[in-house]
């Protein structure tokens, strides 16, 4: 054999295998979607741009309080009129050609989501996308089979749902809400995040493809203001957000009192616990995925990394070196593992928070990639001698940054990753079953993942304990945020 | 439980260093069980990640030729004669009459019998693929199933190497294996190491195939990678091509992982080689994806990567006539061997 | 001059293709009316033999798909057949007799029917299935899982049923991951075939469901009997001596659903009829 040699990365620097754009056809601006149709905002229109590249996608409208009372009313409306009176049965087949037309657009969706959002393509289509179609086609089913679903002997919808979602998996969350509020019998008016409308948009466009009834889902672009006025608006009977804990208390402060029904899904700090007697390679893969997935914009990433101390410097290392083969770049390119930081202002709050866990003195170590220079980009990185008590152990930093902790027993491990404020998900790993349920048993989380990471389906619940919020979404819990019982108090008859 | 005698096993340098001159059957056994388990669902997983990459024009065309240059091009049927070990020899030294600029593939791999047909219509083109030359492999051990006693294994062996095979390519004893006699499987590999030996001291280059689809489980084949490294095998390699299934994406990530860490451990390169049911370029570009990421480029190489195949070669050159004239070819444009 | 139509030759569905009977048999299929129709074939017990073979061999693709899969695959039998209706009306109308407004009826909720159990291949395990609080250091749940073969006797002569009640006693068998066998209504056996040729066309695996047209009282028997199917659905078989072939049943232990007359409704509990529940118990412990 010989030493060969390698000229740059040699073979690893793969030649651009980009997706093309080509596919969309995008207006240059885009109205409000009430009562089945596009009308103008009355806000101030804002633009969204790619974060890759910084440069301008579409003119967005923005729904002032006037627009969300008519986007509310129009809700109402198709309540009343339409939706209330047809069969679950119908219900499920409007949400049945939904996710067919997913599934027919899906290539369309997935660039219009990588470019707004800046996560890679690989991921919008394979995760974000398929996630949709089969989130819509699951709950088609439940929609004449709400009497099975173990809430009571008649449960019935609520009536209008207000739903918030974030900018993060912006698809993937729309599916999230509207789906199980359509097939409970629900009208729904929703609040795209700021910075990714873009793939809601096209949603709307499916939504007449489907010939849904108008009225039964409204969207209305906008920012913090317009959110606020549609959780607030005395006409709404639910409130469903995702983002993060601080707004979510917020939210929680202004429904007290109201009759309204709130299901709120919130930030984490996940741990993701490694134990000695890991599978050891899918673990490395594992921890990973759980951080680096979606540049860490997932709220229930495994921000950090609990691992037993005997094998910390084992670990470490091939972690490192698991990082040297990420590729960083243009979201649209097939074989971009890391795609851009979704904002200028999150990339802010990254760096902030990586800052300040340098300076409380954690090691820090990212991995060599070659930053672009336009677009919003961070480079994988992790922090190794991360006390308990360090900020970048406990605050959510919701970007690729992986903080490093050690435990010597299971016990220890429990305690740790117990000993946060929030609750929403967290790893484990080892080959022995027995350890895996005791220890998933005393964790407060809400998800926990076995030997994997960061998996999704619509027949597994998913949401949090404490600070991360409350509800479920998914399966058959996820059916009761939206459901009241007749005889129960609260929601409409 | 009964205590087990404490058998010795036959030297062999690596588990020498690795596991203390006291080497018996016990503390290899340790050693083999003590190694991290396998997730399948992870494994497969992270396979499948690999295969989404996207391999395109400057690099789909270097990965081309590159594959070319890395397959052991192959006959093993019991109807060879020399007539299809000559046209076999011939397609691997011009794949492509129609294209010069095809490169030529690494080895012919036959049964032992057939070494000298190959060796004899190479001639010249004979030697060393560092060289631009054509080696000779040669299946050896009682392949594919390895049912036979020791000697017939080790004069199997001799034979082919006396006819000047360049290459063997072993296979283990499964069924001692399974029944736990680990052992007598690394006795068996140092043996026929040595029964590589030719008279001027040097070595054939010894590929222990460990049959996966019969190991069955990853955990298996973690251990029997690990086995046939510390016994001395110079590339671990996936399969007979006899028995479904061969070939995999993941169960050859898992062996070049094996490859990794011993690599970090010693600082030495262990080859690897997936054979059977690799037929289309795309699944040989993965394969090229899974090597690149796993242990680095260092290790596209022929001495330290080959895909043990028949029509993948034909397959290859039909992608690499798209690429040059820029529309889809056929089998009518490329010769079968 | 009208045209010269080219009829179709109706044969049976098995293992995802269109033999006719080993026996080469076959029998008049007349309209409602008494007018000639078609010549049906007439399945024998080696043809009710080698359908239990097709349908034993789907079974481990077909319950080792997800339910997402399954789900979906019978809603695409939902959509070709929405794309059909107008052939399926023209048939039933044909056969049954009966005003084309009774036959839309029928087709309609045929389709309605395939698209209510599609909704449950993802759902039922949620609903039948359970974690369960067992006094001890022990994970515990139990999940209900496919049986395997299900022999089953579609509706015989019933009004408003030769295609719904097909559908109604196939489709929830299907659900879990179970294969069929079914013995179509003797009289108005063409819609069934028809039928057929939909699954062939929506990606439902061949041997998944097999289609028998013939004589109830001379296959049944050898269903009841054979030691390969797991389940007996007798809904249609009251015509016939049905306690005998629940006698026969008993033989192999297979769970049987008895007879009832009419079109059976939509119910989870024909899901449930087909299904078998495990549980599994893990221990927990953290040192």
């Amino acid at each position: 054999m010989k030493d060969i040699e390698i000229q740059g990365r040699g073979f690893l620097e793969y030649a651009p295998a980009p997706e093309s754009t080509s596919i969309l056809h995008l207006q240059k601006s885009y109205g409000l979607f009430i009562d089945g149709d596009w009308v103008d905002g009355h806000g101030q229109s804002f633009s969204t741009i790619s974060p890759a590249t910084e440069k301008k996608i579409a003119t967005i409208a923005s729904a002032d309080a006037s627009d969300v009372d008519k986007a509310v009313a129009a809700a109402r409306r198709a309540y009343d009129k339409t939706w209330s009176k047809l069969s679950g049965a119908d219900r499920g087949k409007y949400l049945f050609r939904i996710a067919r037309l997913v599934q027919e657009r899906a290539r369309e969706l997935a660039v219009a989501e990588s470019l707004d959002n800046g996560k890679p393509i690989k991921e919008s289509r394979d995760v974000d996308v398929p996630l949709v179609a089969a989130w819509f086609f699951y709950y088609a089913g439940w929609a004449d089979k709400l009497d099975y679903a173990g809430l009571g002997a008649a449960p019935r919808a609520l009536g209008v749902a207000a739903q918030v979602i974030p900018w993060n998996f912006p698809l993937l969350m729309l599916a999230w809400k509207i789906a199980p509020a359509l097939a409970a019998g629900n009208t729904v008016v929703l609040k795209p995040a700021e910075t990714t409308p873009l793939s809601a948009l096209l949603f709307a466009e499916i939504l007449q493809q489907a010939d849904l009834p108008a009225g039964v889902v409204n969207i209305v672009t906008g920012a913090g203001e317009t959110g606020a006025a549609l959780v607030r608006h005395p006409g709404v009977d639910k409130v469903a957000f995702t983002g993060s804990t601080g707004v979510g208390r917020e939210i929680a402060k202004a429904v007290a009192g109201t009759g309204k029904k709130v299901t709120l899904e919130l930030g984490g700090k996940a741990a993701n616990i490694v134990f000695d007697d890991a599978p050891i390679d899918q673990a490395i893969e594992g921890i990973v995925n759980g951080i680096f997935f979606n540049q860490g914009h997932v709220c229930c990433a495994g921000s950090r990394l609990l691992v037993q101390e005997n094998i910390h410097d084992e670990v470490v290392e091939r972690l490192k070196n698991r990082l040297s083969t990420l590729r960083l770049g243009d979201p649209l390119d097939k074989n971009t593992d890391i795609g851009a930081i979704n904002s200028r202002e999150q990339l802010e709050r990254i760096r902030t928070l990586s800052d300040i866990g340098e300076r409380e003195g954690a090691e820090r170590w990212s991995a060599p990639c070659v930053i672009p220079e336009n677009g919003f980009w961070f480079a994988p990185t992790i922090f190794t001698g991360v006390e308990t008590s360090s900020t970048i152990a406990r605050e959510e930093i919701f970007g690729p940054v992986l903080s490093v902790l050690t435990f010597r027993t299971p016990a220890e491990a429990i305690a740790k990753a117990n000993n946060t404020p929030y609750g929403l998900s967290a790893g484990i790993w080892s080959d022995k079953g027995s350890k895996i349920l005791a220890v998933a048993d005393k964790l407060r989380a809400g998800v926990i993942w076995a030997n994997t990471f960061n998996r999704f389906d619509p027949a597994s619940p998913f949401g949090g304990y404490k600070e991360s919020g409350y509800g479920r979404e998914g399966g058959r819990h996820g059916l009761a945020a939206y459901l009241t019982n007749a005889t129960t108090k609260g929601g409409r008859k | 439980m009964t205590i087990e005698q404490t058998v010795s096993l036959a030297p062999a340098e690596r588990a020498v260093a690795l596991l203390g001159s006291e080497l018996t059957e016990k503390s290899l056994r340790l050693h083999l069980e003590g190694l991290p388990g396998v997730d399948a669902v992870g494994l497969e997983q992270r396979a499948a990640g690999l295969a989404t990459r996207s391999i395109k024009t400057t690099s789909k065309k270097w990965a081309l030729d590159r594959i070319i240059e890395l397959i052991d091009l192959t006959t093993l049927e019991g109807a060879d004669t020399p007539g299809k070990v000559r046209s076999l020899v011939a397609k691997a030294m011009t794949p492509d009459p129609s294209d010069a600029t095809t490169p030529r593939v690494a080895a012919v791999c036959v049964y032992g019998d057939k070494v000298p047909d190959a060796v004899a219509a190479l001639g010249a083109a004979h030697g060393d693929p560092d060289e631009g030359l054509i080696s000779v492999a040669a299946v050896a051990t009682a392949f594919p199933s390895g049912r036979a006693s020791l000697r017939v294994k080790l004069a199997d062996t001799q034979d082919a190497v006396q006819a000047g095979a360049d290459e063997i390519d072993m296979v283990i004893d499964r069924g001692a294996f399974l029944a736990g006699r680990y052992g007598q499987v690394f006795d068996e590999i140092v043996a026929v190491k040595e029964a590589c030996r030719r008279e001027d001291g040097s070595y054939a280059s010894l590929k222990v195939i460990l049959e996966t689809g019969e190991l069955n489980t990853y955990d298996n084949v973690r251990r029997a990678s690990w086995l046939a490294i510390l016994a001395g095998g110079d590339f671990i390699k996936t399969s007979t091509g006899k028995v479904q299934p061969a070939a995999t994406l993941p169960v050859t990530l898992l062996m070049l992982e094996v490859v990794r860490d011993w690599h970090r451990l010693t600082g030495e390169r262990v080859g690897v080689k997936p054979a059977g049911g690799i037929r289309q370029s795309k699944d040989a570009i993965r394969y090229l994806v899974t090597v690149a990421e796993t242990v680095g480029e260092q290790w596209l190489q022929p001495h330290l990567f080959r895909f043990g195949a028949s029509s993948l070669l034909n397959d290859v050159l039909l992608q690499r006539q798209k690429m040059t004239t820029g529309r889809y070819s056929g089998p009518d444009y490329v010769t079968i061997d | 001059m009208t045209r010269l139509t080219i009829p179709k030759t109706y044969k049976l569905y098995i293992g995802g293709a269109f033999p006719r009977s080993e026996s080469g048999r076959s029998y008049e299929v007349l309209s409602a009316k008494g007018a000639f129709l078609a010549n049906a074939a007439q399945a024998s017990r080696k043809d009710a033999r080698d359908a239990v073979v097709a349908a034993r061999s789907a079974v481990s693709g077909w319950s080792g798909a997800t339910a997402y899969n399954r789900g979906q695959v019978l809603y695409r039998v939902a959509e070709i057949l929405d794309g059909r209706r107008a052939q399926f009306v023209e048939e039933i109308a044909a056969s049954e007799g009966g005003s084309a407004a009774a036959a839309t009826a029928q087709v309609d909720e045929t389709i309605d029917t395939w698209v209510w159990y599609a909704g449950w291949c993802d759902k039922f395990v949620q609903v039948a299935g359970s974690g369960n609080p067992v006094a001890g250091p022990y994970f515990n749940l139990s999940v209900p899982e496919p049986t395997g073969v299900v022999a089953i006797i579609a509706p015989q002569g019933v009004k408003g049923g030769s295609l719904l009640g097909l559908t109604r006693v196939l489709a929830p068998a299907l659900v879990a991951g179970n294969t069929a066998v079914v013995v179509a209504d003797q009289s108005r056996p063409l819609s069934a075939i028809s039928l057929g040729e939909v699954l062939a066309t929506s990606d439902v695996p061949g041997g998944v469901a097999n289609i028998l047209t013939g004589s109830p009282a001379e296959i049944a028997p050898w269903l009841a009997s054979h030691a390969d199917v797991n389940a007996l659905d007798l809904t249609g078989a009251e015509g016939l001596d049905w306690i005998d072939l629940e006698i026969s049943a008993a033989d192999t232990l297979k769970r049987v659903t008895r007879p009832e007359p009419g079109v059976p409704e939509r119910s989870l509990d024909r899901i449930l009829n087909a299904v078998e529940t495990k549980t599994v118990w893990h221990t927990k412990a953290l040192i």
